[in-house]
C-alpha cells in the first residue's frame, strides 16, 4: 500500500446542466482502522468553488492551508473572485513546486466561473499534473470503482437533482467495495443561485 | 524475459555485491495477459461474458482469443490471468471432464465441475495456477448459477460476479443494478435476459473506455436447457 | 496554523518535503506512488515539395515544414486517467513539442521553456530558433540528471529552415528528418521506415504521421483515442485538434437515470450565493406618445 492509500478517500466531481457536483466519502482511518467518520476532504474555496483533496490526512489539511493562504493574497491583491481554471494553476504550481518531496494529494476541482457561471471539473496527480475534462473527474483509493461507475452512469445535461443522484449513487457504489474509504458521504451540488449540501445514508462498514 | 530483466537491474544497481557475496537470481514464472471475464446467473439461464483481447505489458497478442471455455453443454468456464497457467488448466479439466463422462456414463453436473476444480486449484497450493476462474451454468434443478474462484480453490455461489482485470471497475455496477444496492425503495425481481445482456454489453463498454487490458470485443454466453449460444459485441480497439 | 505563515518568495523547486517524505517511505514498505503518465505516441516528420537543388548543408533533405502528430491518452498505470489530453504543447509562434514521459514534467518544462523563449524573442527582437529551445531544453533536462521525465519530440521552423529533434530525458538529443518517441513509438516508426520519402507534399506528411500515429494507437496499449496534428510551416501553425477521432466513445444501450430520491439523505443544507452588486439601475416607465 502507497502513502496515498494510508488514510482511505474518495472523491468525485460531475458536470451537469448549469451545475456541477462534488462529492467525498467521510472516512479518517489509518491503513484498516477507522478512527473518524466526519473528517472533511471538500473546502470550500470561493462561494462557488472546492476543492476535494484525497490522499494522506496530514497533507489534506496542510494543503489546504496553504492554498487558502495563497487564495487569499490573490483575491486580496486582484480584488476579485479567482476562476477554477485560475485556481487549478494555482493548485498545480503549488503541487509541482514540489516535484521531488510531494505532497500524497491528488486534487479535485468543481465550481462554477464567477462571471459566466460556466461549469468546471478538473483533476490532477500529487505533483500536479492537471487534467480538465468535459465529463467527470475521480480521485482516491477507489478510483478503478469509480471509473467503472461513471462511466457507466454519468450522461449529458444532467439537471441538478438527476446529477445529485447520480453522482451518489455512482460514489456509495464505488467506496462499499473499496475497504479503507466511505463510513458516510457528503454531496455538494452547486448551482448559479445556491449550493446545496447533503450527507448520505451509507453502509457503516 | 523475466529473468534477463532482473539480471540487468540487479547489475546496475549494486555493481559492487556482485563481487562481495552470492547473489541470488529469481526467475518470476508468472506473466499477466490481461482479460476481464463477467457472470450473472438468472431464473433460468446463465450468462458469462469476455473480452476478447489478449495482452502483455504494452502490447496486444491477440484481438480475438475469448477467455470462456464451454465445458458441457450446460456448463462454461470463464478462466483469465496468466495465459499459460490458463491453458494447463482448461486442458486438465477437460481430460477430467473426459474421464468422468467415460466412467459415469453422462456428463458432469455444474455444481460438481465447481468442486472438482476447486479440489484442481488447491492441489497447486504453494506454485498455484495464476488464473480467476468463474463457472456458469444451470444447476441440477435447472436454475442458473455462477461460481467464483480464488487462485487457490476458494469458491462460492453467486449470483454475480466479474474477475480479471477490469473487475473493479465492473463489480460496483453490478451490485447497484442487480443487486440493488444503496437504492432506497428497491424491490428485489427476477432479471430478464434481454435487460442482462444490455447491462453486460453496457458494463464492458465502460470498462474497455477506462482499463487498457479490455477491448476489442465481448464474447456473450448464454447458457440455457436448450443449449450455450454465443452473441459477439465491438469495443474500442485502442 | 504554522502553514498560513508568509512563504519565502524564491523560485524553482522545494525540497522541504523530502526528508519527511523519505522517512514515511522507510515505514511502509511500498512504493511512494505512481504518476500521471504519457505512454504515448508521437511522431513527427519534416517533409519537403519544393524541387529545390540546393540542399541545405547540414540536411540531408529538404524540408519546408514539419508535421508533429500524437495521441491523446494519458495513463495512471493500467488505467486511463484522460481521454483526451493535448501532448502537443507551445514553445513559441513557430515552435511546437510533443512530450512523452511523466505528464507533469513534459506539461510544466514546456511551460517554462516557453517563457525563457518569449523573453529571448523579447531581449533579441528576433523570432527564436529550433536550435535554441532544443538547447535550453537539453540543458534543462540535463541538469536535473534524468530525474525530470520528458522525452520530447520538438519541431519547428526558423531562419534555417524547418528541423525536428527528439530529446531524452538525461538531455541528449538527436536532429532527424523524422523521429518518434513514447511507448508507442516502435509501431510508429515501423510505418515511418516503411513509409518515409525525401521529398514529401504536405498532404503525403500528414497522411504518413496519421498513419503513424494509429499504429500506435492500435498497437500500443500505453496510445489510444485520438489524433493531434500540428502542421508548422514558414510564418504559418495549423494545430489540428483533433485531426481525426480514431475511437469514438461507446455508447450505452440502456438507461441509467435513477428515480428522484432513490438515495438516502440523512441531513440537507442550502446556502444561497450572494452577488456582488457592482450598480444599480432604475428606468422609469415611459408612457408611449400617442399622439
Amino acid at each position: 500500500m502507497s502513502i496515498l492509500a494510508y488514510n482511505g478517500a474518495a472523491i468525485m466531481a460531475m458536470k451537469g446542466k448549469n451545475c456541477v457536483a462534488i462529492a467525498a466519502d467521510r472516512r479518517f482511518g489509518v491503513q484498516a482502522q477507522t478512527i473518524s467518520t466526519e473528517f472533511e476532504k471538500i473546502f470550500e474555496m470561493g462561494p462557488q468553488l472546492f476543492v476535494g483533496l484525497p490522499g494522506l490526512a496530514t497533507d489534506v489539511q496542510t494543503v489546504f492551508q496553504r492554498l487558502k493562504f495563497r487564495l487569499n493574497i490573490y483575491e486580496l491583491r486582484e480584488n476579485r473572485r479567482i476562476k477554477p481554471k485560475t485556481f487549478m494553476s494555482m493548485v498545480s504550481n503549488l503541487l509541482y513546486e514540489r516535484r521531488f518531496g510531494p505532497y500524497f494529494v491528488e486534487p479535485v476541482i468543481a465550481g462554477l466561473d464567477p462571471v459566466t457561471s460556466e461549469p468546471y471539473v478538473a483533476s490532477m496527480d500529487l505533483i500536479g499534473c492537471p487534467m480538465e475534462t468535459n465529463d467527470f473527474v475521480v480521485s482516491g483509493t477507489c478510483s478503478e470503482q469509480m471509473y467503472g461507475m461513471c462511466e457507466s452512469l454519468w450522461e449529458p445535461n444532467l439537471e441538478p437533482d438527476d446529477l445529485f443522484e447520480t453522482i451518489s449513487q455512482a460514489l456509495m457504489n464505488a467506496f462499499d467495495r473499496d475497504a479503507v474509504s466511505g463510513w458516510g458521504a457528503v454531496v455538494y451540488i452547486i448551482e448559479k443561485d445556491k449550493v446545496t449540501k447533503r450527507f448520505l445514508k451509507t453502509r457503516q462498514d | 524475459m523475466a529473468f534477463s530483466d532482473m539480471m540487468s537491474y540487479n547489475s546496475m544497481k549494486q555493481p559492487l555485491q556482485d563481487y562481495q557475496a552470492p547473489n541470488q537470481l529469481h526467475f518470476n514464472p508468472y506473466d499477466f495477459n490481461g482479460g476481464t471475464i463477467l457472470a450473472i446467473a438468472g431464473e433460468d439461464y446463465a450468462l458469462i461474458a469476455t473480452d476478447t483481447r489478449l495482452s502483455q505489458g504494452f502490447s496486444i497478442h491477440s484481438h480475438d482469443n475469448p477467455k470462456t471455455y464451454p465445458l458441457s453443454s450446460k456448463t462454461v468456464l470463464g478462466c483469465c490471468g496468466f495465459h499459460g497457467d490458463v491453458l494447463t488448466l482448461t486442458k486438465v479439466i477437460s481430460a477430467r471432464l473426459q474421464i468422468f463422462e467415460k466412467d459415469h456414463n453422462k456428463q458432469m453436473p455444474t455444481s460438481s465441475v465447481a468442486a472438482m476444480l476447486s479440489t484442481i486449484l488447491y492441489y497447486r497450493r504453494f506454485f498455484p495456477y495464476y488464473t480467476h476462474n468463474l463457472v456458469a451454468g444451470l444447476d441440477d434443478d435447472g436454475k442458473g448459477c455462477v461460481y467464483s474462484f480464488d487462485p487457490v480453490g476458494s469458491y462460492e455461489r453467486e449470483v454475480f460476479r466479474a474477475k480479471g482485470s477490469a473487475s473493479s471497475m465492473l463489480q460496483p455496477l453490478l451490485d447497484n443494478q442487480i443487486g440493488g444496492k444503496n437504492q432506497q425503495g428497491y424491490v428485489a425481481q427476477p432479471l430478464p435476459l434481454e435487460r442482462c445482456v444490455t447491462l453486460v454489453k453496457d458494463v464492458f463498454t465502460s470498462a474497455a473506455e477506462r482499463d487498457i487490458y479490455t477491448g476489442d470485443s465481448v464474447q456473450i454466453s448464454i447458457i440455457t436447457k436448450d443449449g450455450i449460444k454465443n452473441e459477439r459485441f465491438p469495443l474500442r480497439r485502442d | 496554523m504554522a502553514a498560513l505563515c508568509a512563504e519565502p518568495p524564491k523560485g524553482g523547486f522545494s525540497f522541504e518535503n523530502c526528508a519527511r517524505d523519505r522517512h514515511q517511505a522507510g515505514q511502509i514498505p511500498f512504493p511512494l506512488a505512481r504518476y500521471i503518465t504519457y505512454k504515448t505516441t508521437h511522431h513527427s516528420i519534416g517533409w519537403g515539395e519544393c524541387t529545390h537543388t540546393q540542399k541545405n548543408t547540414n540536411d540531408n533533405v529538404h524540408m519546408d515544414g514539419v508535421v508533429l502528430g500524437a495521441d491523446t491518452r494519458a495513463t495512471e498505470d493500467t488505467v486511463v486517467a484522460d481521454k483526451n489530453c493535448a501532448k502537443i504543447h507551445y514553445l513559441s509562434d513557430n515552435i511546437y513539442c510533443c512530450g512523452a514521459g511523466t505528464a507533469a514534467d513534459t506539461e510544466m518544462t514546456t511551460q517554462l521553456i516557453s517563457a525563457e523563449l518569449e523573453l529571448h524573442r523579447l531581449n533579441t527582437g528576433r523570432i527564436p530558433r529550433v536550435g535554441t529551445a532544443n538547447r535550453l531544453l537539453k540543458q534543462m533536462l540535463f541538469r536535473y540528471q534524468g530525474y525530470i521525465g520528458a522525452a520530447l519530440v520538438l519541431g519547428g521552423v526558423d531562419t534555417t529552415g524547418p528541423s525536428l529533434y527528439s530529446i531524452w530525458p538525461h538531455g541528449s538529443t538527436d536532429k532527424l528528418p523524422y523521429v518518434t518517441m513514447g511507448s508507442g513509438s516502435l509501431a510508429a516508426m515501423a510505418v515511418f521506415e516503411d513509409g518515409f520519402k525525401p521529398d514529401m507534399t504536405r498532404e503525403e506528411a500528414m497522411k504518413l504521421v496519421r498513419d503513424a500515429i494509429a499504429a500506435g494507437i492500435f498497437n500500443d496499449l500505453g496510445s489510444g483515442s485520438n489524433i493531434d496534428l500540428c502542421v508548422i510551416t514558414q510564418g504559418k501553425v495549423e494545430y489540428i485538434r483533433p485531426h481525426e477521432i480514431a475511437n469514438q466513445k461507446g455508447v450505452k444501450q440502456g438507461k441509467y437515470l435513477y428515480k428522484r430520491g432513490t438515495t438516502g439523505v440523512l441531513s440537507t443544507e442550502v446556502k444561497k450565493v450572494e452577488f456582488d452588486i457592482i450598480g444599480t439601475e432604475i428606468r422609469r416607465h415611459q408612457p408611449m406618445e400617442t399622439q
